[in-house]
């Protein structure tokens, strides 16, 4: 047996690995410039035409507008939700008359632009006016408001539908025999084995739908409707001024960076049980 | 030069009118009475829808090389181990992802034009200058496919195992070769249906740039309902046409699907 009575000496460092300049670096710091640049410039521009008479004017018309939006689109991702039902049960059932049906207005609120549903709805009904004012409905569609919630309940339903469909039957068929084989009635099975089950597949879906719903309503500003778009645009028409614009564009991106957030939280915390 | 510029155009704008679907020489308005709302020429609508038509067509067309390309390059660089390119690329993705597509397109249409003015004006040039509205709509929509893009072909890329890489390498393969004849055809076979619902998307977002003033489907049915009061026939044809546009490619989505699994590895 030996042993040391002093300390070896520290060996020197390893020598740095030696980072080359490659071209993926190069054009990785061109592109960060680029943003960097663009942002400067941004700035400068903002720096430059800003004045707080603009922004006590038409900063409260632009909270009004962000209102309008998020009523608009909770309200008929809500009941789009509810009109979802039907169609996704028309989509899955074994009737062909009704699957038929469902299969024909999912395909076309799916199939053509929200802008001409829209356009078909506010113009469109025009031509109906006799007979919406008989049955007394005429002063809703009158509305812009209305229409566009029409349209996008509509809309949402059809894609909502889909994102039911498909998260349902992606519940492997094991989970319906499972419950069967436990005497499970179908209703009850359904409700509490196989749509847990299938509500964590929609949920990612769900998010993306609700985000489009965000970025689709900006359209509504096309059938003067004052939403965040529509407030914009009367601010721009009004001063000329770009930087209404941009002022948007931030708040668009906050409100859809805060929901993709939010959702992520969220799938995470309800799939803690699936983490391993 | 512009000679030959012309007879280009005047030969390309030749086969446009013979192979145009709805009011060509075989064209489906044709089979309307003459006088209706749709027929072709100057008592119908028909020919101006037509046009629209091949406008909306041809603008998705036209931005499907764009986006792909400029998806493709954005893929590239997300996956790359250079953090800055990753950082800057991400920025891209989240900005045109976040934004709402009429607004990007406002912002481009307008913006380009404030900076067209003042580097013109840099120059000495102080007249008005004007934006194509096909181009600004062409750069607003590509930008936000290829955003959209660089995430479907990323997560293709993702699913290629490193094997095929290295199987590249040990053939000996450039890197560019391992790239064009091992990892493309693999690619396309996993991102054609993300692929597929980015196009269908964008040929509905084709119908945002009416709104900018470029004559496409929407503009002109609503121009035609302005006029004749048939607000809902003509937009419902409007819907109908997209709709037409929406099964083509469907149709031609599912045959190149067929073409890219035909070799029977898929799955």
């Amino acid at each position: 047996m030996s042993h040391r009575d002093t300390m070896l000496p520290a060996l020197p460092a390893p020598p740095e690995a030696v980072r080359r300049y490659t071209l993926s670096r190069f054009v990785g710091s061109v592109a960060l410039g680029i943003w960097l640049a663009a942002s400067v410039g941004i700035f400068l521009f903002i720096v430059d035409s800003w004045s707080v008479e603009k922004l006590v004017k038409y900063g409260p018309n632009f909270i009004s507008g962000l209102g309008v939006t998020l009523t608009l689109v909770s309200i008929s991702i809500v009941l789009g939700a509810i009109l979802s039902l039907p169609i996704a049960y028309g989509r899955m059932t074994k009737n062909k008359w009704l699957s038929a049906i469902a299969y024909g207005y999912v395909y076309f609120f799916r199939g053509t632009p929200l802008i001409t549903q829209l356009f078909l709805v506010y113009y469109g009904f025009g031509s109906f006016r006799p007979y919406l004012e008989q049955v007394g409905l005429w002063t809703l569609f009158r509305d812009a408001w209305f229409c566009a919630l029409f349209t996008f309940t509509l809309n949402t339903a059809a894609y909502q539908a889909e994102i039911l469909r498909g998260a349902i039957q992606s519940v492997p068929r094991g989970q319906h025999e499972a419950s069967a084989a436990l005497g499970l009635p179908t209703r009850i099975a359904f409700l509490k084995v196989i749509l847990p089950q299938a509500m964590i597949v929609a949920l990612r879906p769900y998010g993306n739908e609700i985000i489009l719903m965000i970025k689709g309503s900006a359209i509504v500003a096309i059938v003067t409707v004052f939403d965040l778009m529509g407030e914009t645009r009367r601010a721009f028409s009004r001063t000329y001024d770009f930087q209404m614009y941009l002022w948007a564009a931030v708040l668009y991106l906050i409100m859809v960076e805060i929901l993709r957030n939010l959702w992520t939280w969220i799938e995470n915390r309800l799939t803690r049980h699936l983490k391993r | 030069m512009q000679a030959a510029f012309a007879a280009l155009s005047s030969i390309v704008s030749w086969f446009a009118t013979i192979l145009d679907p709805l009011c060509g020489p075989i064209g489906l308005f044709q089979l309307l009475p003459a006088d209706s709302l749709l027929s072709c020429g100057d008592a119908g609508w028909g020919d101006e829808i037509a046009y629209g038509f091949l406008i909306t067509a041809s603008l998705a067309i036209c931005t499907l090389p764009v986006g792909l390309i400029l998806g493709f390059f954005i893929a590239l660089a997300k996956q790359s181990e250079e953090k800055s390119l990753r950082l800057a690329t991400n920025i891209y993705t989240t900005i045109f992802r976040g934004l709402p597509e009429l607004l990007t397109l406002f912002i481009i249409y307008y913006g380009l034009q404030i900076l067209a003015q003042r580097l013109m004006a840099g120059f000495g040039y102080e007249g008005p200058v004007e934006i194509n509205t096909f181009v600004a709509g062409m750069v607003a929509l590509g930008v936000v496919f290829s955003a959209y893009c660089s995430e479907v072909l990323l997560s293709a890329f993702k699913a290629i195992p490193r094997g095929q890489y290295e199987a590249g390498d040990a053939l000996g393969l450039h890197r560019g070769k391992t790239m064009r004849l091992i990892i493309l055809p693999q690619l396309v076979r996993i991102a054609l249906p993300g692929l597929g619902n980015l196009w269908m998307i964008l040929l509905k977002d084709t119908a945002l740039v009416s709104i900018i003033g470029l004559p496409d489907i929407l503009r002109q049915t609503g121009i035609a309902a302005r006029v004749t009061k048939h607000a809902f026939e003509f937009f419902s044809l409007a819907c109908l046409l997209f709709l037409v546009l929406a099964m083509l490619s469907s149709l031609v989505f599912s045959a190149l699907e067929r073409r890219s699994n035909r070799s029977g590895v898929g799955r």
